[in-house]
């Protein structure tokens, strides 16, 4: 069961891996894991792993955008890696394509 | 025409459940892979909605049901719950009751994007009906 999120701590990065299905059903706890990783530790930047994703819906905008407000609120950032073209075209048509940073590799994320 | 129908319950795992289900019905239908995630997403969407807002996160049945004739598929899912008062509000993009900010409110709008045609009819406490058609293979 590769279902749920994994987290990565690199420095003040927090590198978040997506699940293969990003709907709603997964969703549901990563506010409350992000949050406490986020009270926790400081972390100037998320950059979200899509490496694995293969399908995604609108629940998966909304956790995206809330994380966007929640850290440029606070002068941090979040990007984005591994986009496949499924998920690109559902963020586009969520109006967020343009909001994040895309780069091919977590490496490159990372570097960038 | 050729017909399928299910229940399920309203269960965020069975949002999956749904999408899959579907995917082999429509399969039928020789989609595109493209026509296939488009399908998949729609079904998510009005699953999702009848498990968070028609059901509320309670218990509930949600009534699905595929029909192909010639290369036209329909898709229903209805749900017995709290129904939308405001049917064309409620379809406006970002609109959501939400107040967790984990809501992106484009559930209707993802419909409407992937789907030719998207028809909801709602009452409330009566519950809420979805029917969404889309030509396969052009």
């Amino acid at each position: 069961m590769q279902q749920s999120f994994t987290y990565e701590a690199r420095g003040q990065v927090l590198i978040i891996h997506l699940p293969k299905e990003l709907d709603h059903h997964n969703c549901r706890n990563l506010k409350y894991e992000t949050d406490l990783l986020l009270a926790e530790n400081y972390i100037s930047r998320v950059i979200f792993d899509f490496t694995r994703t293969e399908f995604m819906d609108s629940s998966g905008i909304g956790v995206l955008l809330n994380r966007y407000k929640q850290m440029t609120a606070n002068g941090g950032r979040v990007d984005l890696c591994g986009v496949n073209d499924r998920v690109r075209r559902i963020l586009t048509i969520g109006g967020i394509g343009k909001l994040m940073e895309h780069y091919d590799t977590k490496e490159a994320a990372l570097i960038g | 025409m050729e017909r399928f129908r299910m229940e399920i319950e309203s269960l965020s795992k069975n949002e999956e459940l749904a999408r899959v289900v579907t995917a082999v019905f429509m399969s039928r239908l020789d989609p595109t892979l493209e026509e296939l995630d488009d399908v998949k997403t729609a079904v998510s969407e009005a699953v999702t909605n009848a498990v968070i807002h028609g059901y509320q996160e309670k218990e509930g049945i949600i009534y699905m049901e595929l029909q192909t004739e010639g290369r036209q598929l329909t898709v229903m899912v209805r749900d017995l719950g709290v129904g939308i008062l405001d049917v064309k509000k409620a379809m406006e993009p970002m609109y959501t009751t939400d107040k967790s900010g984990e809501r992106s409110g484009m559930g209707f709008s993802f419909m409407e994007a992937f789907m030719d045609q998207v028809q909801v009819e709602s009452e409330p406490g009566r519950g809420t009906l979805v029917t969404m058609k889309k030509k396969i293979g052009r």
